[in-house]
């Protein structure tokens, strides 16, 4: 049980904000609760770590590309040593909303040097499966902008001086991070998910294929259910 | 850009503070930076210390945040301001920190190398006797961190701490085939290192700015 193996798998969403991948991720977590195997769900940014900080920086602008890149590195890092690798050692499903590829996405749009991104995320697994919500950019702008959503800041890539406007910005940022991920998609053979395809359907097909390429039995929990 | 490196109780910020307004007295305006600084992380990185939730790796990233804030927000648009830079410590003592704690130097070397190569970096070579008694003198307790308690040497303080102490200098050694130091030792006395440290910047500023007058490297009084 102590040595290096890891009897686990890792499942990552990548995907443009709007490509509904975390609706998915969050549906293939519950079935897999419910067939009681062992899995873990982990979000981007949501160690408590540098929460502070990050939202400090973010109101006082004060991230630059490479702050604004290392500080994710940091957070990834924390849920990564006190989470994802032990429970990946430990034999458990471990599901990413957004793995270091939004890093090598958003922070290469941003100018940080891919040799250099790369090696940071250095330490950290490939995922087994890294679906990849692809959908025209048009349809993935218009199901976060017809809700005229208060845009952020950084998410809107406003920091680039793209548009004085932000959704204007918005829409270009988003357009050159999907160029780099189709470019990681082939590079890592990304699983494509047809994120046009109505909810039920791409819920379908990702059970389906996670069921054809894993013997879930090996993952049902040992703890006996205390009701 | 001058860089001190050395453990705690060396004298790093004696010498800095000196160096500072000897440079500033010759009319070389000073900025000084050095770890935890950052508007940015400082303070969280601080906070994160105190307790126990920090894993090497995460530790690495968050001091690296906290480096590029300075580097970024502070450091480079000090010396293009034509500001001399003293940072009191430098990527090198991270750099041997993290090793001591298992990372690779060669993920380490990519992580900073966007750092910019100071003019001069002063390694501050101290005997384990005189830092164990200025680190007790000073402070009159060890400091977990710097005594490698994290790492499970000793139950010991005093023996993980010299111990932990060897093995950083160790680090500096091996950095030193890939990064120029300047070895200072900091076993005598204030004025004698104030001295050699004047004279040595003195040559970094003659090659930084040829056209300027060489600057006095007497003063200030309450050194000798």
């Amino acid at each position: 049980m102590l040595d290096a193996t890891m009897p686990g798998i890792l499942v990552a969403v990548e995907g443009l904000d709007g490509s509904g991948k975390s609706t998915q991720i969050r549906l293939l977590n519950q079935w897999m609760v419910g067939l009681r195997l062992r899995v873990h769900f982990t979000e981007w940014n949501s160690s408590e770590l540098v929460k502070g900080a990050t939202r400090r920086g973010k109101k006082a602008q004060l991230l630059t590309p490479t702050t604004f890149s290392l500080i994710h590195a940091t957070d990834f890092a924390d849920r990564y040593e006190r989470q994802i690798l032990p429970m990946l050692r430990a034999g458990y499903i471990v599901l990413c909303d957004r793995y270091y590829f939004t890093s090598f996405a958003r922070d290469g749009v941003r100018g940080c040097d891919s040799r250099w991104l790369r090696n940071n995320y250095g330490f950290a697994r490939t995922p087994d499966f890294t679906l990849y919500f692809r959908l025209p950019l048009e349809m993935a702008l218009n199901r976060i902008l017809e809700g005229r959503p208060r845009l952020k800041w950084f998410e809107a890539g406003m920091d680039l001086d793209l548009s004085p406007d932000i959704s204007e910005s918005f829409r270009m940022f988003q357009g050159m991070v999907v160029e780099q991920y189709d470019r990681l998609a082939e590079e890592f053979k990304f699983t494509v998910v047809d994120a046009t395809r109505n909810v039920y359907e791409q819920q379908q097909w990702i059970r389906s294929l996670i069921s054809r390429h894993v013997d879930l039995s090996q993952f049902r929990t040992r703890v006996p259910r205390s009701h | 850009m001058i860089v001190i490196e050395g453990p705690d109780s060396s004298g790093r910020s004696t010498h800095i503070q000196l160096l500072a307004e000897w440079l500033e007295q010759n009319g070389y305006p000073v900025t000084q930076v050095g770890l935890k600084r950052s508007k940015l992380v400082g303070r969280d990185l601080e906070r994160a210390k105190g307790g126990n939730v920090l894993s090497p790796r995460t530790m690495s990233l968050f001091y690296a945040t906290d480096f590029y804030d300075q580097l970024e927000n502070a450091i480079v648009p000090a010396l293009r301001a034509g500001s001399v830079v003293l940072a009191d410590r430098y990527i090198f003592t991270l750099m041997a920190r993290d090793i001591v704690r298992g990372a690779d130097l060669d993920w380490l070397a990519e992580l900073y190398s966007k750092a910019i190569v100071p003019d001069a970096v002063f390694y501050f070579l101290v005997s384990n006797r005189t830092l164990v008694d200025r680190t007790l003198s000073a402070h009159g307790v060890l400091d977990y961190w710097e005594s490698g308690m994290d790492l499970g040497i000793s139950r010991d303080w005093f023996v993980s701490f010299v111990r932990y102490q060897q093995r950083i200098r160790a680090e500096f050694k091996k950095l030193q085939a890939h990064y120029a130091f300047d070895p200072i030792s900091a076993n005598r006395t204030i004025p004698t290192i104030h001295n050699e440290l004047k004279e040595r910047i003195t040559r970094v500023l003659r090659k930084a700015y040829p056209t300027h007058p060489i600057p006095s490297t007497t003063g200030p009084d309450h050194v000798s």
